[in-house]
């Protein structure tokens, strides 16, 4: 699987992005500087997390407007594979690849902690390496992740199986002491209608090896390359 | 020409710091303040010199760039 990874001016988990890729899927990443107005051919663009253009404006806007994210755009609408993840999953929604937006959390505070996350559909292309309602614990540290979207659009994601995880307690519950950000329906990652696209806000590559504290976000990088090899 | 552009969070969307700031008024006892939504105020100064086109032109950064229309509104006012 050949990957690209996207950086912005002030992203700061491209490097975690690009080790973890490199480590699972046996290539180093291409990496793009968001000037860049070519991408070399790959299967999976990423957009890390960060806190690209200092949050001016909205976060994510001044990246979603930036020459690679046309590139990116146009990958996306060929088919090609794309994820988002954290200051990524805003990007994408800044570009419309996918719905809603990401607001300040409801507590107004940064949040750095570990949240558990229920597969709400391993049949994707992000998360069929986990079983279906498998509950995962994985790293969220944002600002802006308190995700929306109105009525009728959420509707459409629970209707289509577009919710990929929602935040839960441990056993699985989607209640609102488990709702770290205020997110609607407590959603955690959300995928687009062609099933290409997938953003979301807590970190999958920071816990991909044993010295991270544990491996729960590996098999989103092996649902990757199960699906696209 | 000027433009002021003013944007706001649409009617039902939370706006968390507006809360905030209403729970701060009350506590400075700032009483009868039902209700807060903050927002962005954003100055432009434009090369334009007819208003219909600085109004259009403007109405299309905010759509692009200035607001996103997912979750506020914006209102332009040309001067």
């Amino acid at each position: 699987m050949k990957s690209a990874v996207i950086v912005f001016p002030a992203s700061n988990c491209d490097r975690d992005m690009i080790v973890a890729l490199e480590k699972i899927t046996g290539h180093k990443p291409h990496i793009i500087w968001h000037q860049d107005e070519e991408i070399p051919d790959a299967d999976l663009i990423a957009l890390p997390g960060g806190f690209s253009f200092g949050d001016y404006l909205r976060c994510g806007a001044m990246a979603a407007r930036s020459p690679a994210i046309q590139k990116v755009i146009e990958h996306a609408n060929r088919g090609g594979n794309v994820i988002g993840i954290c200051n990524g999953f805003q990007v994408l929604t800044e570009t419309g690849l996918l719905p809603g937006a990401l607001m300040r959390n409801k507590s107004l505070k940064f949040i750095c902690k570990d949240v558990n996350l229920k597969v709400e559909n391993n049949d994707t292309a992000f998360t069929n390496a986990y079983g279906q309602g498998q509950v995962i614990t994985i790293p969220m540290a944002h600002h802006d992740g308190n995700y929306f979207a109105d009525d009728e659009t959420l509707k459409e994601l629970e209707d289509d199986g577009r919710i990929a995880f929602r935040y839960v307690d441990k056993a699985g519950q989607a209640t609102a002491e488990a709702n770290p950000n205020g997110s609607r329906n407590n959603i955690a990652g959300i995928i687009n209608r062609r099933k290409n696209i997938l953003g979301m806000m807590p970190h999958p590559e920071r816990l991909i090896e044993d010295a991270q504290g544990g491996i729960d976000g590996l098999g989103f990088f092996e649902s990757m390359i199960n699906a696209i090899n | 020409m000027k433009a002021r552009v003013h944007i706001t969070l649409k009617n039902g969307v939370l706006d968390p710091q507006g809360k905030a700031i209403q729970h701060a008024l009350t506590a400075l006892d700032f009483g009868g303040v039902d209700d807060v939504r903050q927002g962005k105020y954003i100055e432009l100064d434009l090369a334009e010199t007819d208003r219909e086109k600085a109004l259009a032109s403007v109405e299309d950064m905010c759509k692009k760039l200035l607001s996103n229309t997912v979750i506020e509104n914006y209102v332009i006012e040309i001067e």
